[in-house]
């Protein structure tokens, strides 16, 4: 059974040009599901269909029930004016007291409560975005690049939250990223993306025992395996184009 | 630590102070050198101001002055902040409003006043229409320019997470605009002293505006001081005490 289904038959502007053309797949009830395409291929878009943020596409989404979801961006997004625990309040009002602190203490931010987010590094700050997304206990959650320009160390240990918070209450999880070996060391399955307009050029299942590193053997021996095969693959291809 | 804070805060309160002492000193020396009757030295427009406080005459027309200042400024800042969240939001309600509002901006207060006043008699609900349609204008202009500036990306945020209207607006969409308001609350509460002042003069029968202008034909300069310190004194306390420490509280996060 699927948690959600997805089919864009095109998502096109009003100048002519579309992102997404022909794209379908589905997910399974705490899949995750990473997500790879060249840059501009459209993925934030499809993640902003998905969300509801978009409604504006040809085409059908389908969720079990009424599925909530947890989103988290490229950037934190958190709100400047609210200290970390009012952030994560905003969004779950019964996130307050002592199941906050624990919450807190989770992802190592233990005192960090009553700091404002620019009193917080990069890395602190995306942290307290993981945890807003996970907070209501999502079904489903998006993730658009969401480790980009952090420093390798700080990522890897974002990763690692992730997949523990993950584990914890396994929603579905869409991660788009535009790095092979993350989206390998994360992922169940790989969705690979074409170069826009949009569409599923190869779903390629990882079936390597977690927890993996980003340069464990494993990892790095699939992703050069699909690049020997498909030495395209990050630019949207299956073959050069003859 | 705190001693320090206190030390502090009385460096900053002198730094503040001292201009306004330097600038009565030179009022009195230059009053005493001149020895005329226009130009009454502080000493003397300070006693008349504590003969008029204890007669309780200062205070009750001071105290309808505020009283028409505090709903002219509470309406107009209501009225406006609608209007400039509506034509920052909308394209089209911008274009039909715009034109109105750079004419409301340009009628120069004395006009809309006199014509209130006739059009609606020289009643208290004029004087405040008056001084609320000069008002607005200029907050709609000012919050405007930050409906635009809002951030689509918070706002998204709050889509996504579903979050209810009231949350939205109040957590989300208005601290956005609270620089805005702050400008428009501080530029509109002293033209709206002005505004009232001018109202009183024209129509009314009580008020500062009102004193003033009787002061007025009887060449009453020294009273006219008074007054008018009375009524910056007012200024002073309500920035301090209430303007400064709102927008120190609502600006904590900035530091």
């Amino acid at each position: 059974m699927n948690m959600l289904s997805i089919t864009v038959r095109a998502k096109c502007y009003s100048n002519g040009s579309c992102a997404i053309e022909n794209l379908s797949f589905s997910a399974r009830p705490g899949e995750f599901v990473a997500i790879v395409g060249p840059s501009g291929a459209g993925k934030s878009t499809l993640l902003k269909i998905i969300s509801g943020l978009d409604t504006n596409f040809d085409g059908q989404l389908d969720f079990v029930g009424q599925a909530r979801v947890g989103f988290m961006f490229q950037e934190p997004r958190l709100m400047p004016w609210l200290t970390v625990a009012q952030n994560l309040a905003l969004v779950d009002a019964s996130a307050t007291g002592s199941r906050l602190h624990q919450a807190l203490e989770r992802v190592g931010l233990g005192d960090c409560s009553q700091l404002f987010p620019r009193q917080l590094s990069g890395g602190m700050q995306r942290r307290v975005a993981l945890l807003r997304a996970f907070l209501m206990e999502p079904q489903l959650l998006l993730m658009d690049e969401p480790f980009q320009s952090l420093d390798d160390p700080t990522a890897e240990q974002l990763r690692a939250q992730l997949l523990s918070l993950w584990q914890a209450t396994k929603p579905t999880v869409l991660f788009v990223t535009h790095n092979l070996q993350e989206a390998l060391s994360l992922a169940d399955r790989v969705l690979f993306l074409s170069a826009g307009p949009a569409r599923v050029v190869l779903d390629v299942p990882v079936d390597l025992p977690r927890p993996r590193c980003l340069d464990s053997s494993g990892v790095q021996q699939l992703s050069q395996q699909l690049l020997a095969d498909y030495p395209d693959l990050l630019k949207g291809r299956l073959a050069c184009p003859s | 630590m705190s001693e320090e804070l206190s030390s502090q805060s009385a460096a900053s309160a002198w730094s503040r102070v001292w201009p306004l002492l330097l600038l009565t000193l030179l009022w009195q020396v230059v009053a005493l050198q001149a020895h005329s009757r226009v130009l009454p030295t502080p000493v003397a427009v300070f006693e008349v101001l504590v003969n008029e406080l204890m007669s309780g005459e200062l205070l009750f027309h001071l105290g309808k002055t505020m009283a028409r200042v505090t709903i002219s400024f509470c309406l107009a800042m209501l009225l406006g902040v609608a209007l400039g969240i509506l034509m920052g939001r909308s394209r089209r309600w911008d274009r039909a409003l715009d034109s109105l509002l750079i004419l409301g901006l340009n009628i120069p207060a004395l006009v809309t006043t006199i014509l209130c006043f006739i059009w609606f008699g020289l009643s208290e609900s004029a004087a405040i229409l008056a001084v609320v349609l000069n008002k607005i204008p200029m907050v709609a202009i000012n919050l405007r320019e930050g409906a635009r500036a809002v951030d689509g990306q918070l706002m998204e945020v709050a889509q996504v997470y579903r979050l209810g209207r009231s949350k939205r607006f109040f957590m989300v969409y208005l601290p956005q605009l609270y620089p805005y308001l702050f400008s428009s609350a501080r530029n509109g509460l002293a033209l709206i002293w002005k505004i009232v002042l001018v109202v009183e003069l024209l129509g009314r029968s009580d008020g500062v505006g009102f004193q003033i202008g009787s002061f007025f034909h009887f060449f009453d300069i020294t009273s006219i001081l008074a007054y008018t310190l009375a009524f910056s004194a007012v200024i002073f306390l309500l920035e301090a005490l209430l303007l400064r420490p709102l927008e120190n509280r609502l600006n904590r996060w900035r530091l």
